[in-house]
């Protein structure tokens, strides 16, 4: 034991909830490049994604690894569902426009999220199997923390060979260069867009079960705070970019139980930081980490 | 309409309101008048949010931030002293604020003034940014704001809050500050700040090269916005006598969109009428949340499907009317305006 063995635990911690903000800052980050939109509401979906795994455990029959599925399938359903509703009839608004629709649509789904499921925390049911305490050299580490960075990992590899190897990924990548030379070459927008938005509910529902199973108390606002922060991370690695958005999400997580854990007067300020390294970012590299500067066109 | 008929239908609307405002002392309840109160404070925020996001095209999402600046202020400036001690038992009170107790109009000017420059100070590097990121910005130092306010026990007690702010709010006060707002506004957006404004919201770059100090007027139309934001929050902190932090989330901003939105966007008529319908609404559809007993049958309320149907307002009014609810279509002019 000691400090070494204490370093690792916090190295752990912020590497899992690093790589939760890295799945979530990924949705942001895909929408943003194609429709340079904040999807306000991406934390929302978030928690729906884990209400909906909780109901399918709880109310359903289905075995609990199929639920696992299942509920981020429907969850990129109704992302995909949000974006025609509120976003596709906006599309050639100005953007302040379409942003304050975002805005409508985060407070529909979390008010919604209150009369559906009740203001009430509710714990997540987390499968045995992923809960249980194992030590390792004096450590004690709970299986899920190590699951998570794994889950994420074979998930990123998966997106990136779906973005840079198939036609619907290049679409993507085409439409995100250049929105309306793409729209010329034959393209079905609105097929991608939904895609996208599909894909990126899908792994902010993926998250949200991991974090439920991390953190296991579900309330309908549960998204805010994650959801803002996964936004932040975006920026952060340079938005538009995915391997930006997921050094982001590290950066973010690590530095958070990093500052709690190296200066625990400031434990209160938790929530700051991350709104903190978003203002230096902006400041200094507008573009973020890895994103390219873009000069203005007249 | 030219300025005569537009001084005198002003001049109708202030006597109007000030004889409802007397009739409504005189004979409504109080709950009714705590509702007129919030109309008169809503009718500020919106036209203080407005002149950012509408009349200068800066989508900025902070204004609960500059509210609680306002808001503790005002609670710390106007508590009586002993009242002070009382509230700060966990830890004692900054000494160079212990023994200060001021009237509510010096108060009030202090909040809107250090709001201000609060704001003169977020905005002077933020504002380099445009639409979503000024958003996320100005929305991550209301968070800020927020949080600070949470942990620095012995400034603003924390999360514990204030309690007993003397009420000095009553209809004079929140009307009144929001005649001034209207008046300033409608003063401002006239004269040639208001041009360079607007101009801005239509063309950074075109505005930038007719001359317009960009930076410096969105530094203005920012400080402008949280001192009147600021004096709102000293208002409203006023009124319910009772603050914490956690009353200064985004959903408080959100409301204030709501407004602007549905008053539309650069419209000051509009965001007048909207304050109020939308305060009274709020109330007046609280009984969503609430059961109701119709004597035969009991419905039980939902709490949160108030919220619900606003957000879906919201919603509807930006993707089918995007000029506000409240507006004439005014045909080619409205749709020059959007592009």
């Amino acid at each position: 034991m000691g400090n070494l063995s204490l370093f690792l635990q916090h190295l752990t911690n912020g590497i899992s909830l690093g790589s939760l903000y890295a799945l979530i800052a990924i949705g942001y980050t895909m929408v943003y490049g194609i429709l340079r939109l904040i999807n306000f509401a991406h934390g929302d979906i978030f928690m729906l994604g884990v209400y909906l795994t909780y109901f399918g455990i709880i109310y359903t029959a289905i075995p609990w690894w199929l639920v696992f599925i299942i509920a981020p399938a429907l969850t990129g359903l109704v992302g995909l569902l949000l974006e025609r509703v509120a976003y596709k009839p906006l599309r050639e608004s100005p953007r302040i426009t379409i942003l304050i629709s975002a805005i409508g649509a985060s407070f529909l789904l979390q008010n919604l999220g209150i009369v559906l499921f009740g203001g009430r925390p509710r714990a997540f049911p987390v499968p045995r199997i992923l809960n249980h305490v194992v030590k390792v050299r004096g450590v004690s580490i709970n299986v899920i923390t190590f699951i998570i960075p794994v889950v994420t990992i074979l998930l990123l590899i998966g997106l990136t060979y779906f973005i840079t190897k198939t036609k619907t990924g290049m679409a993507m990548r085409a439409l995100s260069r250049d929105y309306e030379t793409a729209s010329l070459m034959g393209i079905d927008i609105n097929r991608i867009i939904s895609i996208t938005f599909f894909m990126g509910s899908f792994l902010a529902a993926v998250g949200g079960i991991m974090w439920g199973a991390r953190y296991p108390q579900l309330m309908p606002l549960m998204g805010v705070m994650p959801g803002l922060k996964s936004f932040i991370a975006a920026v952060v690695g340079g938005i538009g970019n995915i391997a930006g958005a997921v050094a982001g999400g590290f950066l973010l997580g690590l530095g958070e139980i990093m500052l709690v854990a190296l200066l625990p007067r400031l434990t209160g300020y938790r929530d700051a930081f991350a709104f903190v390294v978003l203002i230096i970012i902006l400041l200094f590299k507008p573009s973020g980490l890895m994103g390219q500067s873009q000069t203005e066109k007249v | 309409m030219n300025e005569q008929r537009r001084t005198r239908l002003a001049l109708l609307a202030l006597v109007g309101t000030v004889l409802a405002l007397f009739l409504a002392n005189k004979y409504l309840d109080d709950y009714k008048i705590r509702i007129i109160n919030l109309s008169g404070i809503y009718v500020t925020l919106g036209l203080s949010m407005n002149l950012i996001n509408g009349f200068t095209g800066l989508f900025s999402l902070g204004h609960a931030g500059f509210m609680a600046v306002g808001a503790y202020t005002v609670g710390l400036l106007t508590m009586p002293i002993p009242m002070k001690e009382m509230n700060f038992f966990f830890q004692p009170i900054v000494p160079w604020l212990a023994n200060v107790e001021m009237g509510f109009l010096p108060a009030l000017l202090v909040a809107g003034l250090i709001s201000a420059f609060l704001g003169v100070l977020i905005g002077a590097p933020v504002l380099r940014l445009r639409d979503d990121y000024l958003a996320i910005a100005t929305l991550g130092f209301a968070e800020i704001i927020r949080v600070v306010f949470t942990n620095t026990q012995s400034l603003t007690n924390g999360a514990l809050g204030l309690k007993g702010i003397p009420n000095y709010t009553n209809t004079w006060w929140s009307w009144g500050v929001a005649f001034v707002t209207i008046w300033f506004v409608s003063f401002l957006i006239r004269g040639s700040y208001g041009k360079a404004f607007m101009a801005i919201r239509e063309d950074e770059i075109a505005a930038e090269a007719m001359g317009i100090n960009l930076f410096r007027h969105k530094v203005l139309s920012f400080a402008f916005a949280s001192f009147f934001a600021g004096v709102a929050g000293g208002l409203l902190a006023s009124l319910l006598g009772t603050i914490d932090p956690n009353m200064f989330r985004i959903t408080l901003t959100f409301n204030i969109l709501l407004i602007v939105v549905l008053g539309g966007l650069g419209r000051i008529t509009g965001t007048v009428v909207a304050a109020v319908v939308v305060t009274v609404m709020m109330e007046a559809l609280r009984f969503l949340d609430e059961s109701i007993n119709l004597g035969f049958i009991q419905i039980k309320g939902i709490p949160g499907m108030r919220m619900v149907i606003f957000s879906i307002i919201l919603i509807l009014v930006v993707v089918l009317r995007r000029e506000g609810l409240l507006t004439r279509l005014k045909g080619r002019e409205a749709s020059y305006a959007e592009n």
